[in-house]
């Protein structure tokens, strides 16, 4: 009992010393790895393994020479698009087979179908079927999202509460306030599951895309740095990809999550 | 003004097939304020679930100032679960709005807003329209929960043992908010429960039920003056009486 009561009373304090030893921790680690990292490309001294001063190097060569910012936003238009309507078909997908027996019963072999085809068998498709263009390259990783987010979407939109949407139909609420202030907000978990899930997926198979069939993006400058064995180089853009995708998660995620938790995490008086 | 007439062949649930409500025949007159006592698990909530629509029977014949219900009556409804229902995600004021029709323009927003502040006056819950259902106690939930049945101002208002697991101050407090808010308005109200006394408090009549499958065994007038007290000398007579009668009533015997 005692404790609870303190660590109420210290909360606000404590909140704030609790992030800064949150980050002090975490900047730790990664000082730690970039020691150790350091360390054995020295140890190694071979051209395979460049050390981190290299990487760096390489990468405020590629900034200045320009194409490295040009290939990155290429590469995020791409995320983003396809991130969006993977979203928005896969919600709506998910939705309907989540409450509907039916539909369920209809899609659910070509759903397991759909989670189970090896994304490079869909890109390789859609360049062959539709063309070495833009377009093709969307579909792809879009396919490719799809059936994740319908999956983890179907799982919240079973488990919605029957009661509070009995509350919806005896206060006679419109099918429209019923579905956005009452069915929705108990999938928006599930929703920002899939979506956390969903950037990181969706990166990476873009990447496969631009490789295969694009003259632009990231993906395309790995497979040229390949070409050249730039080990330092493919490290640079690596670490400069996963750092933006650090600022988009800083940057929309925790806004969004607090958001979609509202009300949820509070202590009862 | 609402008028009930109730006839239920007999109700199975879809996935048993055992028979949960029997020939349960019953009028309620408008502005009534019937009281249902019977065993828990006799299908209490199921009939009022039946009134408003949320559950049918193939075998029934429920009327509504002498229409059929089918959960599409125009009817100001308001009903009181078991739990309180409210939306986690919705402050106490929108939780409340929800159930009103949305406000057209300024001056509608304003009078709503008032209304809304009013009732929560009413229900002792001024100034906690910002919070969050999870940030107040279970009472104060329910509080929330009984204004906003009445915020519709519902002519007709089922109540689902609302006061269950409640402290007994509490209880009192929040039967006493019912008596205040059901004077004036003439609602018909159907108030489950399985508390004699507070049905004794609060009812004009008390419709008693059996055990499954349920049907109605004893049906009694309070000829008692309102406002009444709650264990008063006259309310404890009145309950002894029907007790020494049919001891075995609650447990929906009759002999």
């Amino acid at each position: 009992m005692k404790g609870i009561f303190s660590s109420k009373h210290t909360a606000i304090k404590s909140n704030s010393h609790q992030f800064f030893t949150a980050l002090y921790s975490r900047l730790l680690m990664l000082i730690i790895l970039a020691v150790i990292w350091q360390a054995t490309a020295w140890f190694i001294n071979s051209a395979d393994f460049p050390s981190l001063l290299n990487v760096i190097d390489s990468f405020i060569y590629h900034v200045n020479q320009g194409d490295m910012l040009a290939n990155i936003s290429i590469t995020l238009g791409r995320v983003f698009i396809s991130f969006i309507i993977a979203m928005i078909l896969g919600v709506i997908i998910g939705i309907l087979m989540g409450c509907s027996d039916k539909v369920n019963e209809l899609s659910d072999t070509l759903l397991i179908i759909a989670l189970n085809i090896p994304a490079l068998v869909t890109i390789l498709l859609c360049y062959i079927w539709l063309g070495l263009v833009e377009s093709a390259a969307i579909t792809a990783v879009v396919i490719n999202k799809i059936p994740t987010v319908v999956v983890m979407i179907r799982e919240g939109a079973r488990v919605v509460d029957q009661d509070l949407l009995a509350v919806a139909k005896v206060y006679k609420l419109s099918p429209r306030t019923t579905f956005f202030k009452i069915f929705l907000p108990q999938i928006y978990p599930y929703i920002m599951a899939s979506a956390r899930a969903g950037l990181s997926l969706i990166w990476k198979i873009v990447l496969v895309v631009e490789l295969l069939g694009r003259s632009d993006g990231v993906g395309f400058a790995l497979n040229t740095l390949f070409q050249f064995f730039d080990i330092a180089g493919i490290l640079a853009y690596t670490f400069a990809f996963i750092a933006v995708v650090l600022v988009i998660e800083a940057l929309f995620f925790r806004p969004l999550d607090k958001l979609t938790s509202r009300g949820m995490n509070h202590d009862s008086a | 003004m609402i008028a009930l007439d109730i006839a239920i062949k007999n109700k199975c649930y879809n996935n048993i097939d055992a028979v949960v409500l029997k020939d349960i025949n019953f009028s309620v007159k408008p502005g009534e304020f019937v009281a249902i006592i019977g065993p828990s698990g006799c299908g209490k909530s199921t009939l009022l679930n039946m009134l408003c629509g949320l559950e049918e029977s193939y075998e029934q014949k429920l009327l509504c100032n002498g229409k059929a219900i089918n959960g599409d009556e125009s009817h100001k409804l308001g009903y009181i679960f078991q739990q309180p229902r409210l939306m986690p995600w919705l402050t106490v004021q929108e939780n409340l709005q929800l159930v009103l029709p949305t406000p057209k323009h300024e001056t509608q927003q304003k009078s709503q807003h008032e209304q809304i502040n009013d009732l929560l006056n009413q229900v002792g819950l001024s100034g906690k329209g910002s919070y969050f259902p999870n940030q107040l106690s279970g009472g104060m939930q329910r509080r929330v929960a009984i204004a906003r049945a009445f915020a519709v101002n519902p002519e007709l208002i089922l109540l689902d043992e609302p006061f269950n697991s409640l402290d007994a101050p509490t209880a009192a407090k929040l039967r006493r908010l019912l008596v205040e808010l059901c004077q004036n308005r003439g609602s018909t109200v159907i108030f489950v429960t399985h508390d004699l006394s507070e049905a004794i408090y609060l009812a004009d009549r008390i419709v008693f039920m059996s055990n499954t499958p349920t049907s109605i065994i004893h049906q009694v007038d309070i000829d008692l003056p309102k406002p009444r007290q709650e264990a008063g000398n006259k309310e404890l007579a009145w309950q002894a009486k029907l007790m020494n009668e049919y001891p075995k009533i609650l447990a929906g015997k009759t002999n």
